[in-house]
Protein backbone atom coordinates (compact mmCIF):
# COMPACT_ATOMS: atom_id res chain seq x y z
CA UNK A 1 0.00 0.00 0.00
CA UNK A 2 1.27 3.58 -1.18
CA UNK A 3 1.22 6.69 1.06
CA UNK A 4 -1.09 7.96 -1.16
CA UNK A 5 -2.83 7.28 -4.15
CA UNK A 6 -5.14 8.28 -6.71
CA UNK A 7 -7.20 6.31 -8.91
CA UNK A 8 -9.46 7.87 -11.57
CA UNK A 9 -9.14 10.96 -8.70
CA UNK A 10 -11.38 14.43 -10.37
CA UNK A 11 -10.69 17.33 -8.54
CA UNK A 12 -12.08 20.57 -8.46
CA UNK A 13 -14.66 23.20 -6.67
CA UNK A 14 -18.41 22.65 -5.83
CA UNK A 15 -18.72 19.14 -7.59
CA UNK A 16 -17.03 20.53 -10.49
CA UNK A 17 -13.83 19.12 -11.56
CA UNK A 18 -10.76 21.32 -12.81
CA UNK A 19 -8.72 17.94 -13.88
CA UNK A 20 -9.69 14.43 -13.73
CA UNK A 21 -8.99 11.03 -14.25
CA UNK A 22 -5.67 11.48 -12.07
CA UNK A 23 -4.09 8.65 -11.53
CA UNK A 24 -0.75 8.47 -9.79
CA UNK A 25 0.85 6.95 -6.62
CA UNK A 26 3.45 8.35 -4.08
CA UNK A 27 5.14 5.46 -2.14
CA UNK A 28 7.33 6.71 1.64
CA UNK A 29 10.57 8.57 -0.21
CA UNK A 30 9.56 9.48 -3.05
CA UNK A 31 10.41 12.88 -4.52
CA UNK A 32 7.37 13.64 -6.91
CA UNK A 33 6.84 17.29 -8.97
CA UNK A 34 3.77 18.04 -10.00
CA UNK A 35 3.81 20.13 -13.09
CA UNK A 36 1.37 21.57 -15.65
CA UNK A 37 -0.09 24.51 -17.27
CA UNK A 38 -1.33 27.54 -15.48
CA UNK A 39 -4.96 27.18 -14.03
CA UNK A 40 -4.63 23.01 -14.78
CA UNK A 41 -5.34 22.54 -11.56
CA UNK A 42 -2.04 21.82 -9.72
CA UNK A 43 -3.15 23.83 -6.85
CA UNK A 44 -6.05 22.77 -6.66
CA UNK A 45 -4.77 18.86 -6.16
CA UNK A 46 -2.66 19.76 -3.58
CA UNK A 47 -5.65 21.06 -1.39
CA UNK A 48 -7.23 18.14 -2.05
CA UNK A 49 -4.20 16.14 -0.91
CA UNK A 50 -4.20 18.40 2.25
CA UNK A 51 -8.18 17.50 2.40
CA UNK A 52 -8.87 21.16 2.41
CA UNK A 53 -11.22 20.34 -0.22
CA UNK A 54 -12.98 17.39 -1.19
CA UNK A 55 -12.43 15.48 -3.70
CA UNK A 56 -15.89 15.64 -7.16
CA UNK A 57 -14.76 12.10 -7.98
CA UNK A 58 -12.82 8.66 -8.23
CA UNK A 59 -10.85 8.36 -5.15
CA UNK A 60 -8.15 9.36 -3.00
CA UNK A 61 -6.23 6.90 -0.70
CA UNK A 62 -4.05 7.39 1.82
CA UNK A 63 -2.41 4.47 4.00
CA UNK A 64 0.76 3.05 4.93
CA UNK A 65 0.25 4.28 8.55
CA UNK A 66 -0.20 7.81 7.03
CA UNK A 67 -2.09 9.70 8.68
CA UNK A 68 -4.86 12.74 6.49
CA UNK A 69 -3.34 15.39 8.53
CA UNK A 70 0.29 14.25 8.73
CA UNK A 71 1.44 16.05 5.81
CA UNK A 72 3.24 19.14 5.87
CA UNK A 73 2.68 22.20 3.97
CA UNK A 74 4.76 24.52 2.31
CA UNK A 75 1.95 27.16 1.22
CA UNK A 76 2.88 30.36 -1.45
CA UNK A 77 3.38 33.08 0.75
CA UNK A 78 0.08 35.59 1.11
CA UNK A 79 -0.65 38.86 1.48
CA UNK A 80 -1.64 38.52 4.90
CA UNK A 81 1.58 37.69 6.11
CA UNK A 82 4.09 40.08 4.61
CA UNK A 83 3.27 42.55 8.06
CA UNK A 84 2.41 40.14 10.60
CA UNK A 85 3.98 40.51 13.94
CA UNK A 86 5.09 37.31 14.58
CA UNK A 87 8.49 35.58 15.58
CA UNK A 88 10.20 32.99 13.70
CA UNK A 89 9.81 31.12 16.69
CA UNK A 90 6.01 31.61 17.31
CA UNK A 91 5.83 30.83 13.33
CA UNK A 92 7.48 27.76 13.80
CA UNK A 93 5.96 26.49 16.69
CA UNK A 94 2.82 26.55 15.28
CA UNK A 95 3.15 23.75 13.30
CA UNK A 96 3.64 21.70 16.16
CA UNK A 97 -0.66 21.99 17.40
CA UNK A 98 -1.92 19.36 16.82
CA UNK A 99 0.89 16.92 17.97
CA UNK A 100 -0.06 17.70 21.43
CA UNK A 101 -3.79 17.71 22.64
CA UNK A 102 -2.84 20.09 25.50
CA UNK A 103 -3.89 23.82 25.17
CA UNK A 104 -0.39 24.87 25.87
CA UNK A 105 2.90 23.99 23.77
CA UNK A 106 5.09 21.42 26.44
CA UNK A 107 9.20 20.62 26.64
CA UNK A 108 9.02 18.20 24.05
CA UNK A 109 6.92 20.81 20.97
CA UNK A 110 9.77 23.18 21.67
CA UNK A 111 12.62 20.65 21.74
CA UNK A 112 11.60 19.26 18.45
CA UNK A 113 11.01 23.13 16.78
CA UNK A 114 14.37 23.87 17.85
CA UNK A 115 15.89 21.07 16.53
CA UNK A 116 13.97 21.81 13.08
CA UNK A 117 15.19 25.60 13.16
CA UNK A 118 18.96 24.38 13.98
CA UNK A 119 18.52 22.02 10.59
CA UNK A 120 17.69 24.75 8.17
CA UNK A 121 19.95 27.34 10.35
CA UNK A 122 17.92 29.73 11.48
CA UNK A 123 17.97 28.86 14.87
CA UNK A 124 19.82 32.38 15.76
CA UNK A 125 16.66 34.40 13.86
CA UNK A 126 14.70 32.49 16.32
CA UNK A 127 13.74 36.11 17.56
CA UNK A 128 13.54 37.93 14.83
CA UNK A 129 10.24 39.17 13.45
CA UNK A 130 8.89 36.93 10.57
CA UNK A 131 8.06 40.16 8.40
CA UNK A 132 11.76 41.22 8.42
CA UNK A 133 13.09 38.40 7.25
CA UNK A 134 14.61 38.04 3.20
CA UNK A 135 11.99 35.86 1.05
CA UNK A 136 14.28 33.03 1.77
CA UNK A 137 14.59 33.23 5.16
CA UNK A 138 10.94 33.38 5.38
CA UNK A 139 10.37 29.91 3.36
CA UNK A 140 12.90 28.38 5.63
CA UNK A 141 9.95 29.72 8.77
CA UNK A 142 7.62 28.65 7.14
CA UNK A 143 9.61 25.22 6.19
CA UNK A 144 10.28 24.61 9.88
CA UNK A 145 6.55 25.22 10.79
CA UNK A 146 5.72 22.26 8.31
CA UNK A 147 8.80 20.01 9.54
CA UNK A 148 7.25 20.25 13.01
CA UNK A 149 3.92 19.23 12.08
CA UNK A 150 4.82 16.10 9.88
CA UNK A 151 8.26 14.27 9.42
CA UNK A 152 6.27 11.91 6.44
CA UNK A 153 5.78 14.04 3.98
CA UNK A 154 6.28 17.46 2.69
CA UNK A 155 4.07 19.61 0.29
CA UNK A 156 5.57 22.35 -1.05
CA UNK A 157 3.80 24.82 -3.72
CA UNK A 158 6.08 26.33 -6.47
CA UNK A 159 8.45 26.75 -3.18
CA UNK A 160 11.06 28.72 -6.11
CA UNK A 161 9.37 30.82 -7.19
CA UNK A 162 9.41 34.31 -6.23
CA UNK A 163 13.39 33.29 -4.65
CA UNK A 164 16.64 34.72 -6.14
CA UNK A 165 19.00 31.84 -7.73
CA UNK A 166 20.90 31.23 -4.88
CA UNK A 167 18.03 30.92 -2.41
CA UNK A 168 16.57 28.36 -4.95
CA UNK A 169 19.58 26.55 -5.03
CA UNK A 170 19.32 26.50 -0.90
CA UNK A 171 15.83 25.14 -1.11
CA UNK A 172 16.21 22.32 -3.35
CA UNK A 173 19.74 20.85 -1.67
CA UNK A 174 17.77 21.54 1.30
CA UNK A 175 14.63 19.14 0.09
CA UNK A 176 17.83 16.29 -1.23
CA UNK A 177 18.74 16.45 2.23
CA UNK A 178 15.22 16.53 3.79
CA UNK A 179 13.93 13.38 0.73
CA UNK A 180 17.73 11.49 2.02
CA UNK A 181 16.39 11.49 5.10
CA UNK A 182 12.97 9.99 4.07
CA UNK A 183 10.67 12.54 4.17
CA UNK A 184 8.49 11.90 0.80
CA UNK A 185 8.64 15.56 -1.25
CA UNK A 186 5.70 16.50 -3.25
CA UNK A 187 6.41 19.83 -5.19
CA UNK A 188 4.73 21.62 -7.90
CA UNK A 189 6.55 23.61 -9.85
CA UNK A 190 7.06 25.85 -13.22
CA UNK A 191 11.31 25.08 -12.74
CA UNK A 192 12.48 22.51 -14.99
CA UNK A 193 15.49 22.43 -12.77
CA UNK A 194 13.24 20.81 -10.17
CA UNK A 195 13.27 17.46 -12.35
CA UNK A 196 16.01 16.91 -12.12
CA UNK A 197 15.85 16.16 -7.99
CA UNK A 198 12.79 14.26 -8.59
CA UNK A 199 11.94 10.17 -8.62
CA UNK A 200 8.32 10.90 -10.09
CA UNK A 201 6.61 13.39 -12.29
CA UNK A 202 3.03 13.97 -12.62
CA UNK A 203 1.94 16.20 -15.55
CA UNK A 204 -1.28 17.57 -15.35
CA UNK A 205 -2.76 17.94 -18.76
CA UNK A 206 -6.39 18.94 -19.09
CA UNK A 207 -6.37 16.04 -22.29
CA UNK A 208 -3.86 14.06 -21.02
CA UNK A 209 -2.13 13.49 -17.88
CA UNK A 210 1.24 11.68 -17.33
CA UNK A 211 2.35 9.74 -14.56
CA UNK A 212 5.76 7.79 -14.50
CA UNK A 213 9.02 7.96 -13.18
CA UNK A 214 11.50 10.95 -14.10
CA UNK A 215 13.20 8.60 -16.38
CA UNK A 216 10.25 8.11 -18.27
CA UNK A 217 9.14 11.22 -18.09
CA UNK A 218 12.37 13.20 -19.47
CA UNK A 219 11.46 10.34 -22.63
CA UNK A 220 7.84 11.41 -22.93
CA UNK A 221 6.19 13.71 -25.56
CA UNK A 222 4.85 15.83 -22.05
CA UNK A 223 8.35 16.89 -21.42
CA UNK A 224 8.91 18.79 -24.75
CA UNK A 225 5.24 20.27 -24.03
CA UNK A 226 6.79 21.29 -20.77
CA UNK A 227 10.01 22.96 -22.16
CA UNK A 228 8.07 24.69 -24.97
CA UNK A 229 5.97 25.78 -22.23
CA UNK A 230 8.74 27.50 -19.77
CA UNK A 231 10.78 28.85 -22.64
CA UNK A 232 7.53 30.70 -23.37
CA UNK A 233 7.34 31.88 -19.81
CA UNK A 234 11.10 32.43 -19.47
CA UNK A 235 11.29 34.50 -22.63
CA UNK A 236 12.41 37.48 -20.99
CA UNK A 237 13.88 35.28 -18.08
CA UNK A 238 16.79 32.85 -17.50
CA UNK A 239 18.09 31.21 -20.41
CA UNK A 240 16.98 27.56 -20.77
CA UNK A 241 19.62 24.98 -21.20
CA UNK B 1 -3.74 69.90 42.09
CA UNK B 2 -6.86 71.24 40.77
CA UNK B 3 -7.33 68.81 38.14
CA UNK B 4 -6.64 66.48 41.02
CA UNK B 5 -9.27 67.80 43.39
CA UNK B 6 -11.89 68.25 40.17
CA UNK B 7 -11.07 64.00 39.28
CA UNK B 8 -11.62 63.29 43.42
CA UNK B 9 -14.62 64.89 43.38
CA UNK B 10 -16.45 63.61 40.37
CA UNK B 11 -14.47 60.10 40.63
CA UNK B 12 -16.84 59.47 43.88
CA UNK B 13 -20.05 59.44 41.70
CA UNK B 14 -21.28 55.96 40.93
CA UNK B 15 -22.00 57.27 37.13
CA UNK B 16 -18.74 57.93 37.15
CA UNK B 17 -17.13 55.04 38.33
CA UNK B 18 -19.62 52.78 36.46
CA UNK B 19 -17.94 54.53 33.11
CA UNK B 20 -14.29 53.61 33.98
CA UNK B 21 -14.74 50.15 34.89
CA UNK B 22 -16.91 49.66 31.43
CA UNK B 23 -14.86 51.79 29.87
CA UNK B 24 -11.63 49.58 30.79
CA UNK B 25 -12.91 46.15 30.32
CA UNK B 26 -14.37 46.67 26.93
CA UNK B 27 -11.33 48.56 25.58
CA UNK B 28 -8.93 45.63 26.60
CA UNK B 29 -10.87 42.59 24.99
CA UNK B 30 -11.72 44.92 21.62
CA UNK B 31 -8.35 45.89 21.63
CA UNK B 32 -7.48 42.02 21.45
CA UNK B 33 -10.10 40.96 19.14
CA UNK B 34 -9.07 43.94 17.37
CA UNK B 35 -5.42 42.44 16.81
CA UNK B 36 -7.03 39.29 14.68
CA UNK B 37 -9.09 41.49 12.81
CA UNK B 38 -6.30 43.94 11.21
CA UNK B 39 -4.08 40.73 11.00
CA UNK B 40 -7.45 39.19 9.26
CA UNK B 41 -7.84 42.22 7.21
CA UNK B 42 -11.01 43.18 8.58
CA UNK B 43 -10.41 46.58 9.37
CA UNK B 44 -13.98 47.70 8.72
CA UNK B 45 -15.97 45.20 10.48
CA UNK B 46 -16.80 47.17 13.51
CA UNK B 47 -17.66 49.78 11.41
CA UNK B 48 -20.19 47.72 9.35
CA UNK B 49 -21.68 45.55 12.54
CA UNK B 50 -22.02 48.88 14.22
CA UNK B 51 -24.67 49.91 11.34
CA UNK B 52 -26.11 46.27 11.68
CA UNK B 53 -26.47 47.26 15.24
CA UNK B 54 -28.25 50.80 14.72
CA UNK B 55 -30.54 48.67 12.36
CA UNK B 56 -31.43 46.75 15.28
CA UNK B 57 -32.16 49.44 17.84
CA UNK B 58 -34.30 50.89 15.01
CA UNK B 59 -36.08 47.66 15.17
CA UNK B 60 -35.58 47.42 19.02
CA UNK B 61 -37.16 50.58 18.66
CA UNK B 62 -40.26 50.30 16.26
CA UNK B 63 -41.30 47.28 18.68
CA UNK B 64 -41.14 49.31 21.63
CA UNK B 65 -38.93 46.93 23.51
CA UNK B 66 -37.01 48.44 25.94
CA UNK B 67 -34.34 46.30 26.66
CA UNK B 68 -32.76 47.05 23.07
CA UNK B 69 -29.82 44.76 23.98
CA UNK B 70 -31.65 41.96 23.04
CA UNK B 71 -32.63 42.62 19.93
CA UNK B 72 -29.32 44.03 18.67
CA UNK B 73 -26.98 41.43 20.38
CA UNK B 74 -28.48 38.36 18.32
CA UNK B 75 -28.82 40.62 14.83
CA UNK B 76 -24.86 41.56 15.09
CA UNK B 77 -23.78 38.39 15.72
CA UNK B 78 -25.62 36.53 13.37
CA UNK B 79 -24.39 39.29 11.06
CA UNK B 80 -20.45 39.22 12.46
CA UNK B 81 -20.96 35.47 11.88
CA UNK B 82 -21.94 35.89 8.21
CA UNK B 83 -19.28 38.37 7.59
CA UNK B 84 -16.58 36.37 9.35
CA UNK B 85 -17.30 33.00 8.61
CA UNK B 86 -18.48 33.65 4.67
CA UNK B 87 -17.32 36.96 3.69
CA UNK B 88 -14.27 35.53 1.81
CA UNK B 89 -15.54 33.71 -0.67
CA UNK B 90 -14.45 34.60 -4.00
CA UNK B 91 -17.83 36.54 -5.34
CA UNK B 92 -18.28 38.49 -2.79
CA UNK B 93 -14.79 39.62 -0.70
CA UNK B 94 -14.45 40.50 2.90
CA UNK B 95 -14.64 44.56 2.66
CA UNK B 96 -16.77 44.80 -0.33
CA UNK B 97 -19.26 42.48 1.80
CA UNK B 98 -18.96 44.84 5.27
CA UNK B 99 -19.76 47.64 2.96
CA UNK B 100 -23.24 46.08 1.47
CA UNK B 101 -23.80 44.68 5.14
CA UNK B 102 -23.30 48.18 6.52
CA UNK B 103 -24.86 50.46 4.09
CA UNK B 104 -28.19 47.89 3.67
CA UNK B 105 -28.67 47.65 7.85
CA UNK B 106 -27.95 51.84 8.31
CA UNK B 107 -30.91 52.54 5.46
CA UNK B 108 -33.10 50.14 6.93
CA UNK B 109 -32.71 51.50 10.37
CA UNK B 110 -33.27 54.95 9.50
CA UNK B 111 -36.51 54.01 7.03
CA UNK B 112 -38.07 52.24 9.89
CA UNK B 113 -37.29 55.15 12.79
CA UNK B 114 -38.56 57.73 10.57
CA UNK B 115 -41.74 55.92 9.12
CA UNK B 116 -42.79 54.52 12.33
CA UNK B 117 -41.22 56.46 15.35
CA UNK B 118 -43.06 59.02 17.38
CA UNK B 119 -40.45 60.23 18.88
CA UNK B 120 -40.06 64.04 18.57
CA UNK B 121 -36.46 64.03 19.07
CA UNK B 122 -35.07 61.81 15.75
CA UNK B 123 -32.29 63.32 15.16
CA UNK B 124 -31.20 63.18 18.75
CA UNK B 125 -31.84 59.72 19.21
CA UNK B 126 -29.86 58.75 16.08
CA UNK B 127 -26.92 61.33 16.96
CA UNK B 128 -26.49 59.61 20.44
CA UNK B 129 -26.39 55.99 18.54
CA UNK B 130 -23.82 57.28 16.12
CA UNK B 131 -21.71 59.01 18.53
CA UNK B 132 -21.85 57.69 21.71
CA UNK B 133 -22.11 61.06 23.26
CA UNK B 134 -23.52 60.82 27.05
CA UNK B 135 -24.34 57.59 26.95
CA UNK B 136 -21.09 55.69 28.70
CA UNK B 137 -22.08 58.23 31.91
CA UNK B 138 -25.64 56.69 32.31
CA UNK B 139 -25.14 53.08 32.41
CA UNK B 140 -26.53 50.99 34.98
CA UNK B 141 -24.88 48.16 37.02
CA UNK B 142 -26.49 45.89 35.19
CA UNK B 143 -24.61 47.73 31.64
CA UNK B 144 -21.58 47.33 33.62
CA UNK B 145 -21.92 43.78 35.19
CA UNK B 146 -22.72 42.28 31.43
CA UNK B 147 -19.31 44.66 29.75
CA UNK B 148 -17.12 42.95 32.78
CA UNK B 149 -18.71 39.55 32.05
CA UNK B 150 -18.04 39.29 28.62
CA UNK B 151 -14.47 41.05 28.77
CA UNK B 152 -13.71 38.64 31.15
CA UNK B 153 -14.97 36.18 28.96
CA UNK B 154 -13.29 37.23 25.90
CA UNK B 155 -9.91 37.12 27.72
CA UNK B 156 -10.29 33.71 28.99
CA UNK B 157 -10.80 32.39 25.59
CA UNK B 158 -8.34 34.25 24.43
CA UNK B 159 -5.60 32.56 27.23
CA UNK B 160 -6.93 28.76 26.86
CA UNK B 161 -7.31 29.25 23.16
CA UNK B 162 -4.15 31.22 22.19
CA UNK B 163 -2.00 28.89 20.32
CA UNK B 164 -4.66 27.75 18.42
CA UNK B 165 -5.92 31.52 17.57
CA UNK B 166 -2.65 32.52 16.48
CA UNK B 167 -2.03 29.31 13.93
CA UNK B 168 -5.50 30.06 12.16
CA UNK B 169 -5.05 33.77 12.36
CA UNK B 170 -1.38 33.55 10.67
CA UNK B 171 -2.60 30.54 8.28
CA UNK B 172 -6.22 29.32 7.94
CA UNK B 173 -5.05 26.98 5.29
CA UNK B 174 -2.08 25.31 7.16
CA UNK B 175 -4.29 25.23 10.62
CA UNK B 176 -6.69 23.26 8.54
CA UNK B 177 -4.32 20.89 6.88
CA UNK B 178 -3.10 19.78 10.66
CA UNK B 179 -6.51 19.32 11.52
CA UNK B 180 -7.28 22.15 13.33
CA UNK B 181 -11.05 22.87 13.51
CA UNK B 182 -10.88 26.24 12.05
CA UNK B 183 -14.70 27.17 11.24
CA UNK B 184 -15.20 26.34 15.29
CA UNK B 185 -12.60 29.13 15.80
CA UNK B 186 -13.67 31.27 13.73
CA UNK B 187 -17.50 31.45 14.56
CA UNK B 188 -16.17 31.88 17.91
CA UNK B 189 -14.11 35.08 17.39
CA UNK B 190 -17.44 36.09 15.39
CA UNK B 191 -19.72 35.92 18.57
CA UNK B 192 -17.41 37.70 20.35
CA UNK B 193 -16.87 40.51 17.89
CA UNK B 194 -20.57 40.83 17.85
CA UNK B 195 -21.34 41.16 21.54
CA UNK B 196 -17.96 43.47 22.05
CA UNK B 197 -19.13 45.91 19.36
CA UNK B 198 -23.28 45.83 20.51
CA UNK B 199 -21.49 46.65 23.79
CA UNK B 200 -18.17 49.21 22.58
CA UNK B 201 -21.24 50.79 21.40
CA UNK B 202 -21.95 52.82 24.72
CA UNK B 203 -18.41 53.48 24.97
CA UNK B 204 -18.16 55.71 21.84
CA UNK B 205 -20.69 55.19 19.25
CA UNK B 206 -21.23 53.58 16.32
CA UNK B 207 -19.08 55.61 14.23
CA UNK B 208 -15.94 55.66 16.38
CA UNK B 209 -15.74 51.72 16.97
CA UNK B 210 -13.38 51.70 14.01
CA UNK B 211 -11.02 53.22 16.44
CA UNK B 212 -11.08 50.86 19.57
CA UNK B 213 -10.54 47.91 17.30
CA UNK B 214 -7.80 49.26 15.35
CA UNK B 215 -5.80 51.66 16.75
CA UNK B 216 -4.02 49.91 19.33
CA UNK B 217 -3.53 46.83 16.79
CA UNK B 218 -1.90 49.11 14.72
CA UNK B 219 -0.13 51.33 17.28
CA UNK B 220 1.31 47.97 18.74
CA UNK B 221 2.12 46.61 15.43
CA UNK B 222 4.61 49.60 14.95
CA UNK B 223 6.78 48.67 17.81
CA UNK B 224 6.04 44.77 18.52
CA UNK B 225 8.41 41.93 16.58
CA UNK B 226 6.33 39.24 18.33
CA UNK B 227 2.34 38.04 18.14
CA UNK B 228 2.18 37.65 22.23
CA UNK B 229 4.13 41.22 22.47
CA UNK B 230 1.76 42.86 19.84
CA UNK B 231 -1.51 41.63 21.51
CA UNK B 232 -0.42 42.34 25.21
CA UNK B 233 0.65 46.05 24.07
CA UNK B 234 -2.45 46.53 22.68
CA UNK B 235 -4.16 45.94 25.15
CA UNK B 236 -2.37 48.01 27.04
CA UNK B 237 -2.35 50.80 25.01
CA UNK B 238 -6.15 50.56 24.88
CA UNK B 239 -6.18 50.53 28.39
CA UNK B 240 -4.26 53.49 28.78
CA UNK B 241 -6.31 55.68 25.94
CA UNK B 242 -9.91 54.17 27.11
CA UNK B 243 -9.17 55.55 30.71
CA UNK B 244 -6.85 59.02 29.60
CA UNK B 245 -9.89 59.81 27.05
CA UNK B 246 -12.65 59.25 29.53
CA UNK B 247 -10.60 61.07 32.03
CA UNK B 248 -10.18 64.05 29.44
CA UNK B 249 -13.77 64.18 28.54
CA UNK B 250 -15.00 64.65 31.74
CA UNK B 251 -12.51 67.50 32.91
CA UNK B 252 -12.32 69.28 30.03
CA UNK B 253 -16.31 67.97 29.04
CA UNK B 254 -16.11 66.97 25.29
CA UNK B 255 -17.44 63.92 23.95
CA UNK B 256 -16.36 61.08 25.66
CA UNK B 257 -15.81 58.77 22.31
CA UNK B 258 -14.12 61.55 20.20
CA UNK B 259 -11.38 62.30 23.10
CA UNK B 260 -10.55 58.86 23.04
CA UNK B 261 -10.07 58.80 19.54
CA UNK B 262 -7.89 61.87 19.92
CA UNK B 263 -5.50 60.08 22.00
CA UNK B 264 -5.35 57.31 19.87
CA UNK B 265 -4.33 58.95 16.91
CA UNK B 266 -1.92 60.85 19.17
CA UNK B 267 -0.95 57.71 20.27
CA UNK B 268 0.02 55.73 16.88
CA UNK B 269 1.75 58.86 15.27
CA UNK B 270 4.40 58.23 18.41
CA UNK B 271 4.61 54.99 18.04
CA UNK B 272 5.29 55.16 14.24
CA UNK B 273 7.82 57.80 15.24
CA UNK B 274 9.74 54.95 17.57
CA UNK B 275 9.58 52.56 15.23
CA UNK B 276 11.04 54.23 12.51
CA UNK B 277 13.80 55.44 15.04
CA UNK B 278 14.31 51.81 15.54
CA UNK B 279 14.78 50.60 12.35
N1 LIG C 1 -11.77 28.59 -4.88
C1 LIG C 1 -12.05 28.30 -6.17
N2 LIG C 1 -13.34 28.11 -6.56
C2 LIG C 1 -13.64 27.83 -7.84
N3 LIG C 1 -12.72 27.70 -8.83
C3 LIG C 1 -11.43 27.86 -8.50
C4 LIG C 1 -11.02 28.18 -7.16
N4 LIG C 1 -9.68 28.30 -7.14
C5 LIG C 1 -9.26 28.07 -8.39
N5 LIG C 1 -10.29 27.80 -9.21
C6 LIG C 1 -10.21 27.47 -10.65
O1 LIG C 1 -9.64 26.19 -10.80
C7 LIG C 1 -8.77 26.16 -11.92
C8 LIG C 1 -7.45 25.55 -11.51
O2 LIG C 1 -6.79 26.40 -10.59
P1 LIG C 1 -5.45 25.97 -9.85
O3 LIG C 1 -5.14 27.03 -8.87
O4 LIG C 1 -5.58 24.58 -9.34
O5 LIG C 1 -4.43 26.00 -11.06
P2 LIG C 1 -2.86 25.75 -10.99
O6 LIG C 1 -2.59 24.54 -11.81
O7 LIG C 1 -2.36 25.73 -9.61
O8 LIG C 1 -2.33 27.03 -11.76
P3 LIG C 1 -1.02 27.93 -11.47
O9 LIG C 1 0.10 27.28 -12.20
O10 LIG C 1 -1.38 29.23 -12.10
O11 LIG C 1 -0.82 28.03 -9.99
C9 LIG C 1 -8.65 27.57 -12.43
O12 LIG C 1 -9.39 27.66 -13.63
C10 LIG C 1 -9.28 28.43 -11.37
O13 LIG C 1 -10.02 29.47 -11.95
MG1 LIG D 1 -1.17 27.10 -8.28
Amino acid sequence: MAYILGRELAVGYNGKPVAENLNFKVNRGDYLCIVGMNGAGKSTLMKTLLSLINPVGGELKIGDGLEPHEIGYLPQQSDTQRDFPATVWEVALSGTITRNRRLMYSKAQKAYVERRLKELNIYNLKNESYRSLSGGQQQRTLLARALSATSKVLLLDEPVSGLDPNAMQQLYTITDELNQKGITIIMVTHDMAAIEHATHVLHVNKNKHFFGTKDEYLKSSHYKMFCELEADDNRSGKEIA
Amino acid sequence: MEVLNLLGYYIKFPFVQNAFIAGVFIALCSSLLGVILVLKRFSYIGDGLSHVAFGGLAVATVLKITEYNLVIMPITVVAAILLLRFGTSEKVHGDSAIAMLAVVALAFGYLLMNVFSNSANISGDVCTTLFGSTSILTLSRMDVFVCVFMSLLTIALFVVFYNRIFAITFDEDFAKATGIHVARYQTMIAIMTGIIIVLAMNLVGSLLITALLVFPALTAMQVFKSFRGTLIYAAVISVFGALSGILLSIIASTPVGATIVLIYTVLFVIHVGIGKVRS
